[in-house]
């Protein structure tokens, strides 16, 4: 974890020409540096070569069930949204070796993966991703167990944020709180601007490692003019929120409508595919697997991301307690939504959309909400 | 030492003791005292059903005969339970065999002739379906969850 | 918590599909610690890990006692065990019976089934401070006569003039001398004063619902019942998610639960 900054939050502009200096700087102060990158079609996070590699002129056409790529008429380095991956890939891996055995004299012989994690500058984090990483922080660390392997990585990264100067399709962070602006989380928080033929960041301190790592970059102090830009641009974001949820209670309202008839109606659309669980952002869900050789030398341990929309999940003495589609539906919604907030103190939502986005048949949970809401107590129709 | 009478006896028991002191001397009247030995049939399956018993001690098991399978008890009635209930319905007849498990004393009542003054009194016919309602939705109930085999592997 | 290496020194076979296995740490003579109604994940080496109670006596630390029915490739894996073999050992995980916390109660414990095995290091710790409880009371259910669990043990606990055991089996063959009768009928006489007890419950879900009615009926009330809940699990730290029920996790919040913290849940279905 970065320290927390010793100077107060200094405010620069850094040129679009000089954009490419902060992948050279963290590159040099050993870190692997991870942004956005267009890839078959979607914009996703992965190791960066050079600032080249940018999505420059890109942007994405976000709905329920739909995500396309479309080139932009300016040459904006993060003129998207979120796509379908978050930064828990790197976070919490969707693949881990857990440890390695073999037997020995008898005995289990047990080699626990204890390799140091890699530096990695994540560039490009969404102020809604920020709370998605500080939400799992508290899954992964904040209980009477945390992981090991989380924390070692966890306290190994450089977060570049980048403020949304326009709302995705599917956005609703203004209705959770968690953006469009970041105001915590970040070693550096930039706002891109085009504007009047100049491309420049307002760039933002968060820690001395973000001090130092700006101090490294050719930048100049940000005028009022810049930074009313700036503002501007998240100004118009938060209008363009497509999408809105009422958390008013809704842990309540949640809990007190579990046998509301939209679970039904949402049944019989949902494929419980589990797209929705890999692409969410504080989704963690998890499967453990122990495999051997052939043999029956070795043994190892792997950890594998789960969904809870599997019938695997909940299988015990010969079934699963959540055999119907509906009670897998209702049990990640009201997970994410209500009894999150009861095992960790917050939502687990962070309105990014992706869930609606990348659901094939476009459930919307802001709609689902507002469904159940709107009739409050509803009971199956008696025939 | 002063034995007990039947009327005693239904004054203490649970099922009985809330029975108007009229009504529980006519039953008193209806009752007899009677001694089952380990593994004695009280009833078989197609008996006519005029009576049923209130067990003193002992214990009676419910059985029933499935070829291929043998006899196999169902239920188990206890020291202070009642046992028979389709001296109530019709078509009066015992569903089950029933076996004394150990020594046991009960008191027999004469099912018929209860029938009967229910039939004149009302009061004492609602007194009767009363209990035996609770009894027959209790045995109802314990079925259900044996019926449920929960302890089966799935 | 890392796995610790234990080596079979007796499996010992209950029932037809019942097994105990009693086990020693491989390294060294530590004791095994553990509070009444916590559990292990045990491993068998490149088949599964499950998780599975604990069912021995607290005071009896040298020996790991786990009793455990043949479900499914795990535990079949360890039903072809032989003493000597090594198993891997995680744990103890969840929360105990509060057995340590009660005094002056009377204590009911009902078991259906499996349910026994859990149950079994309470009454260990009950029997060990019995000056500490007021009467205490075993109910216990079986399947048929062949399914009675600990059979020899719980004919000693009978013979006890400190401890009133009821037995009943679901059904029987005629012959059996026995109670015949599902568990739950057997609350209503069972005897303890309902203002001052408290209810250890343990079995199949049903079979604890319906143990809560009745015990309920006769007066014991919803703080007083204790319950131990069982779901998937594969991490037992609350890291996985698989054994949520909706808010808690069975592995870290419970297995054991206070009932009136789980009661508005278990009436919701497939939770």
């Amino acid at each position: 974890m970065s320290n927390p900054a010793s100077q107060p939050v200094r405010c620069a502009i850094l040129e679009r020409r000089d954009f490419p200096r902060l992948v050279e700087v963290l590159g040099a102060k050993g870190y692997r540096v991870v942004a956005p990158a267009v890839r078959d079609g979607a914009i996703v996070y992965d190791e960066l070569q050079s600032a080249d590699n940018l999505p420059a002129g890109w942007t994405d056409e976000q709905a329920g069930g739909v995500y396309r790529l479309k080139k932009r008429s300016d040459a904006a380095l993060f003129g998207y949204a979120a796509g379908p991956q978050s930064w828990k890939k790197f976070l919490h891996p969707p693949l881990l070796r857990l440890w390695r055995a073999r037997r020995k004299a008898g005995c289990l012989d047990i080699l626990p993966e204890n390799g140091q994690p890699p530096k990695l500058a994540f560039l490009g984090v969404r102020p809604c991703e920020l709370h998605a990483i500080v939400i799992q922080d508290k899954v992964f660390l904040g209980g009477s167990y945390a992981d090991p392997i989380y924390r070692r990585q966890r306290e190994n990264i450089f977060v570049v944020a980048v403020n949304c100067g326009q709302a995705g399709g599917t956005c609703f962070c203004a209705s959770m709180n968690t953006g469009p602006k970041a105001t915590f989380g970040f070693d550096l928080v930039l706002t891109e601007v085009l504007e009047d033929a100049r491309h420049f960041f307002v760039i933002e301190v968060g820690t001395g490692q973000g001090a130092a790592v700006l101090r490294e970059l050719p930048h100049q102090p940000a005028s009022r003019q810049e930074q009313a830009a700036a503002d501007r641009l998240l100004a118009r974001a938060v209008g363009q929120m497509g999408r809105t949820l009422d958390t008013a209670g809704i842990k309540e309202l949640l809990y007190r409508n579990y046998e509301h008839p939209r679970w039904d109606d949402v049944a019989s659309r949902c494929l419980t595919c589990a797209n929705c669980t890999m692409v969410c952002p504080t989704c963690f869900c998890a499967t453990v697997e122990d495999v051997t050789d052939l043999q029956g030398a070795h043994a190892e341990r792997w950890r594998k991301w789960d969904s809870c929309f599997t019938m695997d999940f909940s299988y015990i003495h010969g079934g699963s307690v959540r055999a119907s589609p509906k009670s897998r539906y209702r049990q990640w919604l009201t997970h994410k939504l209500a009894t999150w907030i009861d095992q960790f103190g917050t939502s687990g939502c962070v309105g990014c959309g992706r869930c609606i986005t990348w659901c094939p048949v476009g459930i919307d949970i802001t709609e689902e909400v507002r469904a159940i809401r709107q009739s409050d107590g509803a009971e199956l129709a008696k025939e | 030492m002063k034995t007990k009478t039947i009327e005693d006896l239904l004054a203490e028991s649970a099922f009985f003791k809330d029975l108007a002191p009229a009504y529980r001397r006519m039953l008193a009247g209806c009752g007899r005292n009677v001694v089952f030995k380990a593994g004695d049939l009280v009833f078989r399956e197609g008996d006519e059903s005029h009576k049923f018993y209130l067990l003193r001690a002992g214990k009676v098991a419910l059985e029933i005969r499935v070829p291929g399978r043998g006899a196999i008890i169902l239920q188990t009635v206890n020291e202070g339970e009642v046992l028979g209930w389709s001296w109530m319905v019709p078509p009066y007849k015992k569903q089950y065999d029933a076996r004394a498990v150990e020594l046991t004393r009960a008191i027999a009542f004469d099912g018929a002739c209860i029938r009967k003054k229910c039939e004149e009194d009302p009061k004492l016919g609602y007194e009767f379906f009363k209990r035996f309602a609770v009894l027959i939705a209790q045995r109802l109930s314990a079925a259900r969850l044996q019926l449920l085999d929960m302890y089966a592997k799935a | 918590m890392t796995v610790e290496s234990y080596r079979v020194r007796r499996l010992k076979r209950e029932t037809a599909d019942t097994f105990t296995l009693e086990l020693r740490p491989v390294n060294g003579a530590g004791r095994i610690a553990f509070a009444p109604g916590q559990f292990n994940m045990l491993y068998v080496f490149g088949v599964g890990e499950i998780p599975i109670s604990i069912s021995g006596d607290p005071l009896k630390p040298e020996t790991l006692v786990h009793t455990t029915r043949e479900v499914g490739a795990v535990t079949r894996a360890m039903r072809k065990l032989k003493a000597g073999h090594v198993l891997g050992v995680r744990g103890p995980f969840g929360s105990p019976w509060p057995v340590a916390e009660i005094r002056g109660s009377d204590i009911v414990i009902v078991a259906g089934g499996i349910g026994l095995a859990p149950l079994r290091p309470a009454l260990y710790h009950i029997l060990s401070r019995r000056e500490r409880y007021g009467r205490v009371v075993l109910l216990y259910g079986a399947r048929t006569p062949a399914d009675i669990l600990y059979r020899r043990e719980l004919e000693r606990w009978r013979a006890r003039f400190d401890l009133e055991v009821y037995a009943t089996v679901d059904r029987a063959m005629s012959g059996w001398r026995g109670n015949v009768g599902v568990v739950t009928s057997l609350i209503a006489r069972a005897p303890f004063d309902p203002l001052n007890t408290v209810a250890l419950v343990c079995g199949p879900e049903v079979m604890m619902r319906f143990t809560v009615l009745e015990l309920q009926k006769r007066g014991v009330g919803p703080q007083a019942i204790y319950l131990s809940m069982e779901r998937n699990m594969k991490c037992a730290v609350g890291l996985c998610g698989r054994c949520q029920f909706g808010p808690v996790f069975v592995c870290k919040d419970g297995p054991v639960f206070r009932y009136d913290r789980v009661k508005d849940w278990l009436l919701k279905w497939e939770v």
